[in-house]
């Protein structure tokens, strides 16, 4: 076993969504969550001899059927209200991001100034605005701007913190100061103040430069974050066992370390969706962030706020959304971190 | 402690160079002429431009340009805005109130975030613990400036307690900007003092000083708090140095002369060299605080002191 371990297999994939375990009987790749079951059941066989005992009959009956520690989770999460709460808000808000006209009851651009700042009613479910503009359907398309720049921004700072941090982490040494440094100059400088100070220099923003500028600044806490997880895996045996064998370092790092480093990046960086949604949200209410004609819950903010007595409703609405998609990224933190760090169970 | 110290500050001068060239350079390659700024819809005679560009350093290569802009930081000057007046003026005027705002928002978090968290770590699980988890959810979910109009409708507005906006009445008129922008780290510390606290219920030197006979005031009070405390202490010390940056969103809502009313009246009328000079001292004010956080902590926690 121990020489097709080292053959390389689709190592290409970093993230291990899908776990892939190398079983020595079937003589394939299967599935890890199938091995588990096949040792699972294997393990009852053996343990059949000490039947007799009742009690160990109901030890051994509540072992969970799979020791990994998503299965684990998963299992956990399932069963959590919190994870189920949070997930179903996401994948509304990501419906709603992707198919805003499914919802809409207008065209959010086609405006009628005869129509301005009405109060909600049965035709404007949540009012009009200032340009006469059905304010219901400005705020779910709203939600295509906050997901894209949140989901974009995360996507990319967890790949260069896991990176660079498994890398300072795993090679320590010069290659870990340098990094380490680097990081730390990044560290000083708050998000939203660098933020304004590189997007008020710039003319035209989009929302890719809005979500290029929060990742140039938001970097470092994920990868100082990934740095020491990786550091916490290494001193594990089985990553001295792995080198005993003769793996390379990059196959340590992506097989034995990042899968079992990975839980509090994930957990993070759920919590992170909802930060940067915030911060982009505040980029465009102080108006550096998103320019109109661009529909975002920061400007409507930014504009409804000459109006919060005469026209509550301009801010409540996106206010409210804004509140709730960020609640629902936090909360799904709380729940995977519940559900991944035994620790604090 | 001696030589912990000497490695923190060794440490801190490479930062320091490193943060205020970063956002040097960030300046300094995006688009754009600050001389074509400066003049607006009009352009410029050449021989003034020239003029201009020799004055402000804009004919020297980026790393002199640097040199010099550093070396002005290190005597106070942090550049000057668009009527000629030097930014360390303006950033003295205003540098009061931010202040003033900072503090008083810091007494609110330190009282109200750490007793909420402290009672909600004892009672582990009870409903007082459950209300603390669920308010600062809420709290934590809605962004500063949402809470910040809800706070003027409600006590401002309805109810008449507090000035809206403005800085006329003095301490009376930061009481709101104070708890809004205090709220996100009063609900941070709440949460961090009771996670730090029940993990420290568990330890043994606790169930050491239980079994002593000891009663549990005694066990929570003397034993638990000092050694539960030590991340919130020094979380409180960054957050010192956040809160003078954080306060850009407040002072802009609630319309107070402090220093981040400044950045974003700047940011409006396009004045790059108002917004980056109180950038700066704003990175410098947290890169210092960060500094003294870890410090203190090797005071706090004698472990720290040996890497």
């Amino acid at each position: 076993m121990s020489d097709k371990q080292d053959t390389p297999r689709g190592d290409s994939d970093p993230s291990g969504e899908e776990p892939v375990l190398y079983a020595d009987t079937v003589g394939e790749y299967v599935p890890s969550d199938v091995v588990g079951r096949q040792a699972a059941t294997a393990e009852h066989d053996d343990q059949s001899a000490f039947r007799q005992s009742p009690v160990l009959d109901e030890v051994v009956g509540d072992l969970p059927r799979t020791a990994s520690l998503w299965g684990d989770a998963w299992r956990q999460l399932r069963r959590r209200p919190v994870f189920i709460i949070s997930a179903i808000l996401i994948v509304i808000l990501v419906i709603i991001s992707l198919f805003p006209g499914l919802f809409a009851t207008h065209d959010p651009r086609d405006c009628n100034l005869i129509d301005s700042l009405l109060l909600p009613s049965s035709e404007h479910w949540f009012g009009t605005d200032l340009q006469g503009c059905d304010y219901y359907s400005r705020t779910l398309y709203g939600t295509r701007v906050s997901i894209s720049i949140g989901i974009i921004v995360v996507f990319f700072v967890t790949i260069i913190a896991v990176i660079g941090g498994s890398v300072a982490g795993y090679y320590g040494g010069a290659t870990d100061s340098i990094i380490g440094r680097i990081t730390d100059i990044w560290f000083v400088i708050p998000t939203i103040l660098g933020g304004i100070v590189i997007l008020s220099l710039i003319r035209s923003r989009g929302i890719a430069t809005v979500s290029l500028v929060l990742i140039v600044l938001g970097w470092a806490t994920l990868l100082r974050l990934v740095r020491s997880s990786v550091l916490a895996v290494k001193a594990n045996d089985y990553v001295d066992a792995a080198r005993a064998m003769g793996a390379s370092n990059p196959r340590i790092i992506m097989r034995h370390i990042l899968p079992n480093a990975i839980a509090p990046v994930i957990i993070v960086s759920a919590i992170y969706v909802g930060v940067i949604i915030a911060a982009e949200a505040a980029l465009s209410f102080l108006g550096v962030g998103l320019q109109l004609p661009a529909i975002s819950w920061g400007l409507m903010i930014s504009v409804a706020q000459q109006r919060i007595i005469t026209a509550p409703h301009l801010l409540l609405f996106p206010g409210a959304f804004l509140s709730v998609t960020v609640f629902s990224f936090i909360l799904m933190g709380d729940a995977l971190r519940d559900a991944l760090d035994p620790k604090l169970r | 402690m001696g030589r912990y110290l000497i490695r923190r500050l060794l440490q801190f001068i490479p930062v320091f160079f490193g943060a205020t060239f970063l956002i040097f350079a960030l300046v300094f390659i995006m688009p754009g002429d600050p001389i074509r700024a400066l003049s607006g819809d009009k352009p410029l005679a050449p021989e003034v431009v020239q003029a201009l560009q020799e004055r402000y350093h804009l004919d020297e290569p980026f790393y002199k340009q640097y040199a010099i802009y550093i070396t002005n930081v290190f005597q106070g000057d942090f550049g000057t805005d668009f009527r000629g007046r030097p930014v360390s003026e303006l950033m003295a005027d205003r540098l009061p109130v931010t202040i003033r705002l900072a503090l008083l928002a810091f007494a609110i978090e330190v009282v109200i975030g750490l007793t909420a968290g402290v009672v909600a770590g004892v009672r582990k699980g009870k409903f007082f613990d459950s209300l603390v988890l669920v308010a600062t959810l809420a709290v934590l979910s809605i962004p500063v400036f949402v809470l910040g109009f809800i706070a003027q409708i409600i006590f401002g507005v309805k109810l008449g307690w507090f000035p809206i906006s403005g800085y006329r009445e003095g301490w009376m008129s930061l009481m709101l900007p104070a708890f809004v922008l205090a709220s996100l780290s009063l609900a941070y510390i709440a949460r961090l003092s009771r996670t730090s606290l029940v993990e420290n219920l568990r330890a043994d030197y606790v169930r050491t000083a239980k079994a002593k006979g000891l009663s549990s005031r005694r066990v929570i009070g003397i034993h638990t708090l000092r050694n539960s405390l030590i991340p919130v202490v020094t979380y409180l010390a960054v957050d010192l140095g956040a809160l003078m940056g954080g306060a850009i969103i407040t002072e802009t809502i609630f319309n107070l002369p402090g220093l981040g009313r400044a950045v974003f009246d700047a940011t409006r009328s396009q004045e790059g060299t108002v917004v980056v000079g109180i950038a700066t001292f704003l990175v410098i004010v947290y890169m210092v605080a960060n500094l003294l956080v870890d410090v203190l902590y090797g005071v706090l926690d004698p472990r720290i002191r040996y890497e």
